[in-house]
């Protein structure tokens, strides 16, 4: 018998607030892991600090919860000495666009193959709903006592350019799609971001569920919604770069496409590209063995404990 | 005559080759059996301002610099204004004949205030004063002069090899400065040679080339100085098989022996070169098979600690190496280990602070901030190597106590053993062991079983790597229980604290003494140096010294600043009547250590921290003047150009 969503839950009482995104980023993310039926302990999940950054203790995986913005590194530290383990980094928008928004922009020029996912409510909702590198200019959620100086950050553009080579967007609500973007990041030959749009219901009384889902804009004659949040798979959108000539024309299409805000609101992939060779064939070119025994499974000593490496050779290098 | 004992200054301008001299220069005495010390002076500078090696050459092992220049080679004017006053009298200066005419206020590169203390020195405020003027005066000593059309020498490479443009063979210049020197030792050229075929091994036609300059120069020196200079040097008659080598080499190979292997780092001197010279040997023999360390440049020390500690978790022997600026970055990672117990080693080679400080020279300034480094309390073990020796054993050890001890290991280096070279007799290998220390038995990894911070007596929870079939961990920087989950409770936070803490006791218990300090001397001598780095090979030097006058002293230096061995410490301070700290900082960092871990006070203290490391000569003279009782309490040494 397989493993089920449930049992990548831990029994901890998961504190969230009531209506939080969390929530439906924590039920994807099982459901995820038991469509690819990973074994709990052949996943690490690693996160940073904020609300999202407790993620790890309530799933039934390693867990590693780490420094505010310091979730990459972490992460890519624990991929690379043992490249077998299902590595997901899970962070807020502040820990990763703002506070370690340079990790953000290094780990896309290694296409580390991990997954990272992108907690986006806009607030920095564990101290109290302070604006985040996500919140649009001129904004004005209820903490702040006047409306936003700071341009927003476009974690999607800014992905494509730092040398992501999966780029989705997701809507912390429609949990089942955010699943099946979670199982596709995760098989993503590569980084893969996933950036999800998540109300916090507590301090974003801007970008709320009613907002996302267009409550605000109700046709008076049919007296339907008008959602705000789209999926391009429904408009025919084609992210995948096949050859290494069309990647151009599809970043190109994938940054126009990242712009749209506001009135519409895309989710799903808008960029793959698995032509880009990832940092662990990098390595294996001058380090042959390298997937076979990576830093973490290399023997290190004998069965005396003596040293297993031979030092002769390098000195001779030194002898005189 | 024969000598015993030489001193050997190169210098010039930044990229003109001095370490590649320096090198060919230390491998060729090193072939003849003789023993070596050598460090590398430069500036943050890429190109044109001036750098320098000082070497010392010896029938008897050396640790050391000293004042003495016996021979200054210098390919270009500013190299003769900074260290003419330093060559002995009867000593030597090699100079390029198109040096001669320079005046000194033409030297750019000279900042302003040694101009002007130069022309004081002089006695002169002509500005106008030149290279020749200078000359003069050092030949009143009896300085011997040797110059040498270097230019010419060089088109007669040119023309050799068909080269015409004379910038395509300036780059010799340096090795002509070599030939010269070893034609006027009467030294055997065919070693000379071998060490420059063996420096550019992989370039076949710039070692014909260059050796071709070397004879040139050679022969020069040999037919216009005839047996001129006093000093003459031969091979010695030795078998011993020796290594030559940076403090930075040291540790990288003890790394590796150790089983480090991945290592991650930002730029920054002069810690970047361990990681250079991994990264070009990344794949080595095991004995059996192959072995890689994976060198990993981030895009900050941030990245770099904490990459680091991921790499720990999966279970690999995982390293850092900075300088001061990096580690002040790293201090929040460093918590961050401290409270999940990850075995991290970090090399921290220590620069002149504070901010950018001094950075490409020698200080020994941050020994109470790593031991302090750091939000709130956790446990730390601090090594302190005091020579290259050392720096491999330390190198290798510390893995063993960061994951027998579940801590982050601080290796401290300096400067002054980072880009200092020493011939030492290959080391012994068969003391290096690894210990992996506890790690978690089928018992313990049961399906919901695997605790990783399990309660213990010790205080050490058995180990498990990140992916270990049957057990999942968690880890926080939060205070957390057993599983590793968040835990505000009260007592599971004394709890906690203690667990973490008590394992530094037991290391200091069970770490064996020769590896937390080393004791020169006899317990009964009334005198004792304490000290820490490497002041170490200075301190013994002036120790012999002062012994052939009859002076006795004993010198204790500290090896591990935490756990500090205060018992031992305590024990042997005790009954001294005199203790003298040296140390490269301004305040006696481990002397205030030792006060406040033992209340026990010094009596004098010798400190230098103008960026140049401690001479035998200096340790010497200042030691001198305390054991004849007209000595201050505090001597701040200033030798160093």
């Amino acid at each position: 018998m397989g493993l089920k969503a449930s049992d990548y839950k831990t029994p901890l009482f998961v504190d969230w607030c009531p209506g939080c995104g969390n929530f439906g980023i924590y039920a994807a993310l099982q459901m995820a892991l038991a469509e690819l039926q990973l074994k709990p302990y052949e996943v690490v999940i690693v996160s940073g600090i904020g609300c999202s950054g407790k993620t790890p203790h309530f799933m039934n995986v390693n867990g590693v919860h780490t420094l505010h913005g310091r979730t990459l590194p972490f992460a890519i530290g624990i991929k690379l000495a043992n490249p077998s383990l299902e590595v997901i980094a899970a962070g807020g928008d502040g820990d990763g666009l703002g506070i370690g928004v340079g990790h953000f922009a290094s780990t896309g020029r290694r296409n580390v193959d991990l997954t990272y996912i992108i907690h986006d409510n806009a607030v920095y909702g564990l101290t109290k709903g302070q604006a985040s590198p996500t919140l649009q200019l001129g904004l004005q959620p209820k903490s702040l006592p006047k409306p936003n100086v700071n341009a927003a950050i476009n974690p999607i553009a800014m992905a494509l350019t730092a040398g992501y080579t999966f780029i989705a967007r997701a809507y912390a609500y429609d949990v089942r799609h955010t699943s099946d973007l979670l199982v596709q990041a995760i098989n993503h030959k590569g980084l893969a971001l996933v950036n999800i749009q998540q109300p916090c219901p507590t301090y974003n009384n801007i970008n709320t569920k009613d907002w996302y889902g267009g409550l605000d804009r109700v046709n008076p004659e049919t007296g339907n919604p008008n959602p705000r949040i789209y999926k391009l798979a429904e408009t025919g959108w084609d992210p995948v770069v096949r050859t290494a000539d069309e990647d151009l024309e599809k970043s190109l299409a994938a940054l126009k496409k990242a712009k749209e805000w506001g009135d519409k609101i895309p989710i799903g992939v808008f960029y793959k590209n698995e032509l880009i060779p990832t940092y662990q064939e990098r390595i294996s070119r001058t380090i042959p063995f390298y997937a076979t025994s990576p830093p973490a499974k290399q023997k290190i000593k004998d069965e005396s404990g003596s040293p297993a490496l031979v030092m002769e050779k390098w000195f001779k290098e030194l002898r005189v | 005559m024969t000598g015993k004992e030489f001193n050997w200054m190169i210098g010039g301008p930044q990229g003109s080759g001095i370490d590649t001299s320096a090198n060919i220069f230390g491998r060729g005495f090193g072939y003849g059996g003789y023993h070596l010390y050598g460090k590398r002076e430069y500036h943050s500078n890429v190109k044109g301002l001036h750098s320098y090696f000082h070497f010392r050459v010896s029938n008897k092992p050396v640790a050391a610099n000293v004042n003495d220049v016996n021979l200054l080679a210098a390919f270009d004017a500013e190299t003769i204004v900074r260290h003419i006053r330093e060559v002995t009298p009867k000593g030597g200066i090699i100079i390029d004949k198109s040096d001669l005419n320079l005046a000194i206020s033409e030297i750019r590169t000279l900042p302003s205030e040694l101009m002007k203390l130069i022309m004081k020195n002089h006695g002169s405020k002509r500005t106008h004063k030149t290279i020749i003027d200078l000359i003069e005066e050092a030949k009143e000593k009896e300085t011997r002069v040797y110059v040498v059309p270097f230019l010419d020498l060089l088109k007669e490479v040119g023309d050799e090899f068909g080269i015409e443009k004379l910038s395509r063979v300036t780059r010799m210049k340096n090795i002509l400065a070599l030939g010269t020197t070893f034609g006027l030792l009467n030294y055997d050229a065919s070693l000379v040679e071998k060490a420059i075929g063996v420096v550019f091994r992989e370039k076949p036609g710039v070692v014909k080339m260059n050796v071709s300059a070397f004879n040139k120069a050679y022969e020069y020196s040999k037919q216009n100085f005839d047996d001129d200079f006093p000093h003459k040097f031969k091979k010695l008659d030795i078998h011993e098989e020796r290594i030559f080598l940076l403090g930075n080499q040291a540790v990288a190979l003890g790394k590796v022996l150790g089983g480090c292997r991945i290592q991650t780092y930002y730029p920054i001197t002069p810690a970047a070169d361990e990681s250079e010279f991994l990264e070009a040997h990344e794949v080595f023999k095991l004995q059996s098979g192959n072995g890689a360390i994976l060198v990993i440049q981030t895009e900050d020390e941030i990245a770099a600690v904490n990459m680091a500690s991921g790499a720990a978790l999966a279970g690999a022997r995982a390293s850092t190496t900075t300088s001061g600026p990096g580690f002040s970055l790293m201090v929040e990672g460093l918590s961050w280990a401290g409270n999940n117990e990850v075995p991290i080693v970090i090399t921290y080679y220590q620069r002149g602070a504070p901010s950018t400080g001094l950075p490409t020279r020698h200080g020994q300034d941050d020994l109470r901030f790593v031991i302090h480094s750091g939000h709130g309390e956790f446990p730390r073990i601090v090594l302190a190597s005091g020579d290259m020796k050392e720096c491999f054993f330390d190198a290798a050890r510390a893995f063993n106590y960061a994951e027998k001890y579940q801590m982050p290991v601080i290796h401290l280096i300096d400067k002054a053993m980072a880009n200092s070279t020493q011939s030492y007799k290959v080391f012994d290998l068969s003391q290096v062991k690894i210990d992996r220390g506890e790690i978690a038995s089928r018992d313990d990894l049961q399906i919901g079983k695997y605790k990783r911070f399990r309660f213990t007596d010790s205080g050490i929870s058995p180990r498990a790597f990140l992916g270990t079939k049957g057990a999942l961990m968690w880890y926080t920087g939060d205070e957390h229980d057993e599983i590793g989950h968040i835990s505000e409770e009260p007592l599971n936070r004394n709890q906690m604290m203690e667990k973490r803490m008590k394992k530094l006791v037991k290391a200091g218990e069970e770490i064996p003494s020769e590896e937390k300090f080393n004791f020169f001397g006899q317990e009964e001598t009334k005198n004792i140096i304490i000290s820490w780095g490497s002041t170490k090979g200075a301190i013994l030097e002036a120790m012999e010294l002062l012994r052939k006058e009859g002076f006795n002293l004993a010198f204790l230096q500290i090896r591990m600043i935490q756990p500090l061995p205060s018992n031992s410490i305590e024990r042997i301070l005790g009954q001294a009547e005199m203790k003298i700290a040296i140390e490269m900082n301004y305040s006696g960092q481990l002397a205030a250590t030792i006060t406040e871990k033992t209340g026990i006070f010094m009596d004098y203290f010798i400190l230098k921290y103008n960026g140049r490391p401690m001479t035998t000569t200096e340790v010497y003279e200042a030691l001198k003047k305390i054991l004849r009782k007209n000595a201050e309490k505090r001597q701040v040494l200033i030798h160093g150009s």
